[in-house]
């Protein structure tokens, strides 16, 4: 029997090899810890997270396919890697005292925490339906126990059990849907798919159209689109707060980047026929998303709809196929990484166990109380709102103006409209800090060296994009040049 | 052709057979004295009857993960070692890494008191 | 050296933001130490790039030094970018000089008001962006600066906001500036659309090579940059604001008429040089504006009794100046008055301030007189910068007056006639201001005459420094002399006027010249004995104002009142300054005020404020509807996905 191993390229997987070892090893180090003192684990994880980093940028600007063609490792993928490097960083940085706070510091966190980062990486870089799928899981499984990770709180456990059911229903029909299209065109290989489609005479197959609605399905979950965004708050709300940026972002940025790449590479030649759905899906999740979140008393919820919100902008990016729609998409993730992991650094770093100031109201007079706290609030809500000169804006500017490019100008209207709805929840966090009474008395900041690196970075960031946004720009546009 | 899938027909219907005919003849030519502890179903030792929502130790459940890891390395095993020299170093590596990976889980879920019941 | 100048502007918002940011925790010493240094060392910077540039040839002085782009949108494209030339070159070294002179005696003239911190941080951020108006290397990042002098000025101006004249000039100032930078912006906006770039050198180029002169478009653009410099320089119709300005402390005074600010839209005029130069009906307008200008505000100036308020309208009388030379196409002695004045006027307001300082916050010449004696630091400097707005040979002001009138003269003896006017009504008022504040009897209050006192050297030094820039700061202009016009040669590779004294034209400016109008090729082949008189003339119609002011105020000081008894109605039109204020306030305010307020009480909240509440009430209350979805069972959320899928399969699959 002749055995053929495949190639294996290991260095393009540098950055996954790097965090997984680093999850093992932080897995196995945290055992030997002391109880309750488990911070060295989250600097063995960040120096992981720098590691992998490094290698990522040494991979930058050389295509190439490994393992068989089930990955790929081009300047998209790495640009997410960034994405979800940055998020897992910054969400580590902020769990390390909110951990200690909740009585809560174990090891497995920060471990899970890389799992799952590997997981998004796959799928930024999986070639193959079925890279992707495993990518998903990887993720999602320690998204699961991350989300339900305060064991002793009631929402955490709801958090944690209706994303496992809720996830696990879409996941099967994502992998519904990749089994439908393997049925239709032979092929799990993403440029398989593409070569097929492009030579078939006939698209309206049904088996191919009803996999392509229900890989949408899969994958509109993940990225919490109208009507699969129903788990959204309850979720948000009851993950620890950590966890909830992490998942705000980085699950949303792994979701795109694998989206983009099946609809807008794959399935391209379907264009036609998913333009619309999404162009409707985009509306919606605009629309719902800033209107529910208007009539929202507790901040992880607002947010939580505020992500739905911003879910629907960067559909919008999708709906316009362009190149400069696909790079709006990814300029606006990393911006998006910065403002909204900044926002709920503040959120966590404002309660304390026992008192989580997660009530709007608890925001009232902070500006007074803790001016530079509410200074770096106010930055991440214009930043959100998509006010000038931060990264929001010139995001929402890229992404609008793409889509007017492309002739879709009702829909650049209507995210223009919503964006405006949205500036009256965002502002309204600034005008409770800086007009209003305090409601209660403050108990006092407990800064952290780590929490504060993290907000420094997450607020330099936000303006940085915002006011020089052109050499990031450029690097979303090498980022899909080769890949359109 | 339909005509390639006769075999599995042919197990499919004396699979059937086979269950139908154990149990019926059983019933008929086995002796019956019945006592109430036969009577009761036979889960695994537990006793079957009471509250479906009766809680069991969880370490059943880690003990039972466990089981099922170390289970499967000892599958991967086997067909590694039929073809262990046509993969050569490579296998070897790769089996190693996977052993590894195995071993660490071990320690940790020894350390973490996983394999102690008490 | 070159490669640096984006350390010049880059040094006071430093100073600004460590004064703005830990101001409150710095002691008063160290926040004048900030502020000062940064300012002297972005004068250094500018010192050491003028030596860079000096070692350059004369035809390719002129260095862009791009630091990044800036926005990239669509055909957009700008760059955040330094342009170093003769021009921003000598703008850098007179904004960032003068205004480190002021911050020196602002120390002193500051030191016990509370907001000290707040006054430095703005005076750092005004020089800021002055300079960043002056470097920019587009119409953009000019405009930056532009709108950034814009702001601070408001701030300075309303420095004391507790006081309600100072917020009411601050606002004023903000306002009318705002209807000059519309025109900036529509011009701007214009320059793009025609030339398909922001950049200087690409219009300047484009313009100068595709566009016939008298071309439709280019006399827009030049028209409505026109407004934008006549908000900012204080020109008619748009000049009122610069009389109340001096609400503000009086160094910010001395910074917006001298240095920064007022000069910026002479600057933004003599930088599309070549922009005006194809739109013969632009110069004259410039021309005509500056020169009715220059009478009209030396007109005012004549009677005011309040010190500040007479160098206000000298201000906007020597902008005028500087208009009609732009305006007759003589650019370089523009901004030689600009230079020139720059060091005089600075000298004279911080002069002003210093006898306000003695005099404890007076500002009525009817109540001053005889200082001489209590302050002769203060009285000497005063006198020499006098005697060079004047225009008196041999101080600076007399060669950048002269070479305007020269260059009016050349062009239209109407021009010349009205220009001399008002040089010789400047004399008049500035000697009088001299003798009714330093000569003559004294008029001081009792009260006050007991603490009149030498201001200290913190305030004093600034003066002595900019007296004698304002004695000798018109040596580098030399007329007639072939050569001596140092400053003339300096500036010819912008201006695009020929390099006196020598043959080299280079290929530009030969362009150039051939397509001007104006083309002063004539100057350097004029009879000297012709120019020569010229001087004598206008020295005799300096010193004639002297001695007319001399004789009214020293020899016969009951004249004035008689004379104003005489002319009463002439008098009072003066003495209300022509009723302008009232007039606007009568045609615009007013109308606008009660246009609004129609429009507040009717439109916006009843028709705007409906509206809006009334979508924000819609909003709400289907959020408040949409929020009853989210039931928080599993179940519930899962048929939602169910719903979803079969929409969607159904839509791929039916439609």
């Amino acid at each position: 029997m002749d055995l053929v191993i495949p190639k294996i390229d290991v260095v393009s997987l540098g950055p996954e090899l790097i965090l997984s070892i680093a999850a093992i090893f932080v897995l196995l180090v945290s055992v030997f810890l002391p109880k309750g003192r488990k911070d060295p684990a989250a600097y063995l994880s960040l120096l992981g997270i720098f590691f992998a980093f490094v290698s990522s940028i040494f991979l930058w600007g050389n295509p190439r396919y490994s393992f068989n063609n089930m990955i790929l490792v081009d300047n998209f993928a790495l640009f997410f890697n960034s994405i979800f490097l940055i998020a897992a960083g910054l969400s580590i940085l902020m769990s390390v005292n909110y951990l200690e706070e909740q009585e809560m510091s174990h090891g497995e966190f920060y471990a899970l925490i890389l799992f799952a980062t590997v997981g998004m990486m796959f799928m930024a870089a999986g070639s193959n339906l079925i890279t992707i799928f495993l990518g998903l899981e990887t993720m999602s499984i320690s998204i699961y126990v991350l989300a339900g990770f305060f064991r002793r709180s009631n929402k955490s456990n709801e958090s944690a059990l209706k994303y496992l059911l809720l996830g696990a229903f879409s996941s099967a029909f994502l992998l519904y849907g990749i089994a439908m299209m393997y049925g239709a065109t032979g092929t799990t290989d993403l440029k398989g798919i593409s070569e097929y489609l492009s030579k078939a005479a006939y698209l309206k197959d049904p088996m191919l159209l009803a996999g392509m609605g229900l890989l949408l399905v899969g994958f509109g979950f993940k990225i919490a689109s109208v009507p699969f965004h129903m788990w959204t708050p309850d979720v948000y709300e009851g993950a620890p707060t950590s966890i909830t940026a992490f998942m705000s972002v980085g699950v949303k940025a792994a979701a795109f980047a694998a989206f983009v790449r099946v609809f807008l590479y794959s399935l391209w030649n379907l264009q036609p026929d998913w333009n619309h759905v999404l162009w409707i899906l985009a509306v919606l999740t605009m629309t719902l998303g800033n209107v529910v979140a208007i009539s929202q008393n507790n901040i992880k919820r607002m947010l939580a709809y505020s992500s739905i919100a911003h879910a629907g902008y960067i559909m919008i990016g999708m709906v316009a196929s362009s190149e400069l729609g696909t790079s709006g998409i990814l300029f606006y993730m990393l911006a998006y990484a910065f403002m909204n992991l900044g926002a709920f650094g503040v959120i966590i770093l404002y309660g304390r166990k026992g008192e989580e100031n997660l009530d709007i109201n608890d925001y009232s007079g902070m500006g007074f109380k803790y001016p530079g706290l509410a200074l770096l609030m106010t930055v991440f809500m214009f930043s959100l709102a998509g006010i000038p000169p931060t990264a929001g804006f010139v995001g929402k500017f890229y992404i609008f103006s793409a889509a007017i490019k492309s002739g879709y100008i009702w829909l650049a209207i209507i995210g223009v409209m919503n964006s405006l709805v949205s500036v009256y929840y965002y502002l309204r966090i600034t005008v409770m800090m800086y007009m209003k009474e305090p409601v209660k008395e403050f108990a006092g900041l407990k800064w952290s060296p780590s929490m504060a690196i993290a907000l420094i970075i997450a607020v330099i960031g936000t303006l940085l994009i915002g006011i020089f946004p052109s050499p990031y720009l450029d690097l979303a546009r090498q980022s899909v040049q080769l890949f359109m | 052709m339909p005509i390639d899938y006769l075999p599995i027909f042919a197990f499919l219907v004396i699979a059937i057979l086979f269950a139908v005919v154990t149990i019926a003849l059983s019933s008929i030519i086995g002796t019956k004295k019945p006592i109430p502890q036969k009577m009761m179903p036979y889960e695994c030792g537990v006793d079957p009857i009471g509250s479906a929502r009766r809680r069991f130790s969880v370490k059943f459940y880690i003990i039972a993960m466990l089981f099922i890891i170390f289970d499967i390395e000892a599958v991967f095993l086997y067909p590694w070692a039929v073809i262990f020299k046509d993969m050569g170093t490579f296998g070897f590596i790769e089996m190693g890494v996977f052993i590894v990976i195995l071993f660490v889980g071990l320690i940790y879920a020894w350390k973490k008191g996983a394999l102690e019941w008490e | 050296m070159l490669d640096y100048v984006w350390l010049v502007p880059l040094f006071p918002i430093i100073g600004a933001i460590i004064n703005g940011i830990f101001g409150t925790k710095l002691s008063k010493k160290t926040v004048g130490v900030v502020a000062c240094g940064v300012i002297g060392l972005s004068f250094l910077v500018s010192v050491l790039v003028f030596f860079s540039l000096l070692q350059l040839p004369p035809e390719s002085r002129s260095f862009e030094k791009i630091i990044y782009t800036w926005i990239a949108a669509g055909d957009l494209k700008t760059t955040v970018g330094f342009l170093v030339d003769p021009l921003s070159m000598i703008m850098m070294l007179t904004v960032s000089g003068v205004s480190f002179l002021i911050h020196i005696y602002s120390v002193g003239y500051m030191h016990d008001d509370e907001g000290f911190k707040r006054y430095f941080t703005y005076l750092n951020l005004f020089v800021f962006s002055m300079l960043v108006l002056v470097c920019a290397n587009n119409f953009l990042m000019m405009f930056v600066g532009w709108e950034g002098v814009g702001l601070c000025s408001y701030l300075l101006i309303g420095f004391w906001y507790q006081r309600k004249e100072p917020a009411d000039a601050g606002k004023k100032a903000f306002v009318v500036n705002r209807i000059g930078d519309y025109g900036f912006l529509l011009a701007m906006m214009l320059i793009f659309v025609t030339f398909g770039t922001l950049n200087f050198k690409e219009v300047f180029n484009i313009a100068h090579y595709n566009f016939q002169v008298g071309s439709m478009v280019i006399t827009a653009i030049t028209l409505l940059l026109f407004v934008g410099a006549t908000g900012k320089s204080a020109q008619i119709p748009l000049y009122t604001w610069l009389p109340d300005a001096m609400e503000g402390p009086t160094p910010v005074s001395a910074l917006i008429h001298a240095a920064t600010m007022v000069t910026a839209g002479v600057y933004m005029v003599v930088r599309c040089n070549v922009l005006f130069t194809l739109a013969p009906i632009s110069l004259t307008v410039v021309a005509i504006i500056g020169v009715v200008t220059a009478v009209f505000t030396a007109s005012i100036a004549l009677a005011a009794n309040d010190i500040k308020r007479v160098l206000a309208y000298s201000t906007i009388s020597q902008l005028g100046y500087m208009f009609l030379a732009c305006g007759v196409g003589a650019f370089s002695a523009g901004i030689f008055h600009l230079m020139t004045h720059a060091f005089f006027k600075a000298l004279l307001f911080l002069g002003a301030g210093s006898v306000m300082h003695a005099m404890a916050g007076e500002l009525d010449m009817r109540k001053m007189g005889a200082l001489k004696s209590h302050m002769p630091r203060t009285y000497w400097t005063f006198l020499i910068a006098t005697l060079a707005i004047a225009g008196i040979f041999p101080f600076a002001g007399f060669f950048s007056k002269d070479e305007i009138l020269w260059n009016a003269f050349q062009k239209n003896t109407v021009l010349w006639v009205l220009g001399a006017g008002a040089a010789l009504m400047t004399a008049f008022y500035m000697f009088r201001a001299v003798f009714m504040t330093f000569h003559g009897e004294s008029r001081v209050d009792e009260e006050v005459a007991k603490h009149l006192h030498e201001s200290p050297s913190v305030m004093t030094s600034p003066l002595v420094v900019l007296a004698i820039l304002s004695a000798i700061g018109g040596f580098v202009g030399i007329p007639i002399i072939k050569g001596a016009n140092v400053f003339h040669d300096f500036l010819a590779p912008v201006t695009g006027e020929h390099l006196a004294g020598s043959a080299k034209v280079t290929l530009t400016n030969l362009a150039y010249a051939s397509s001007t109008a104006v083309s002063s090729g004539e100057a350097v082949h004029h009879p000297v004995g012709l120019e020569v008189l010229m001087m004598a003339i206008s020295l005799a119609i300096a010193l004639g104002g002297l001695g007319l002011a001399y004789y009214m105020y020293i020899k016969n000081p009951s004249l004035p009142k008689r004379l104003a008894e005489k002319f009463k109605l002439l008098y009072h039109l003066i003495c209300n300054k022509y009723f302008v204020d009232e007039i606007y306030d009568f045609l615009f305010v007013n109308p606008i005020k009660r246009g609004s307020e129609i429009l507040w009480t009717f439109f916006d909240v009843r028709v705007v404020d409906g509206m809006v509440n009334g979508s924000g009430r819609f909003v709400e209350f289907g959020s408040s509807v949409l929020k009853r979805i989210q039931t928080g069972y599993v179940q519930n959320y899962a048929l939602s996905i169910l719903v979803g899928i079969g929409a969607i399969i159904a839509y791929f699959l039916f439609m």
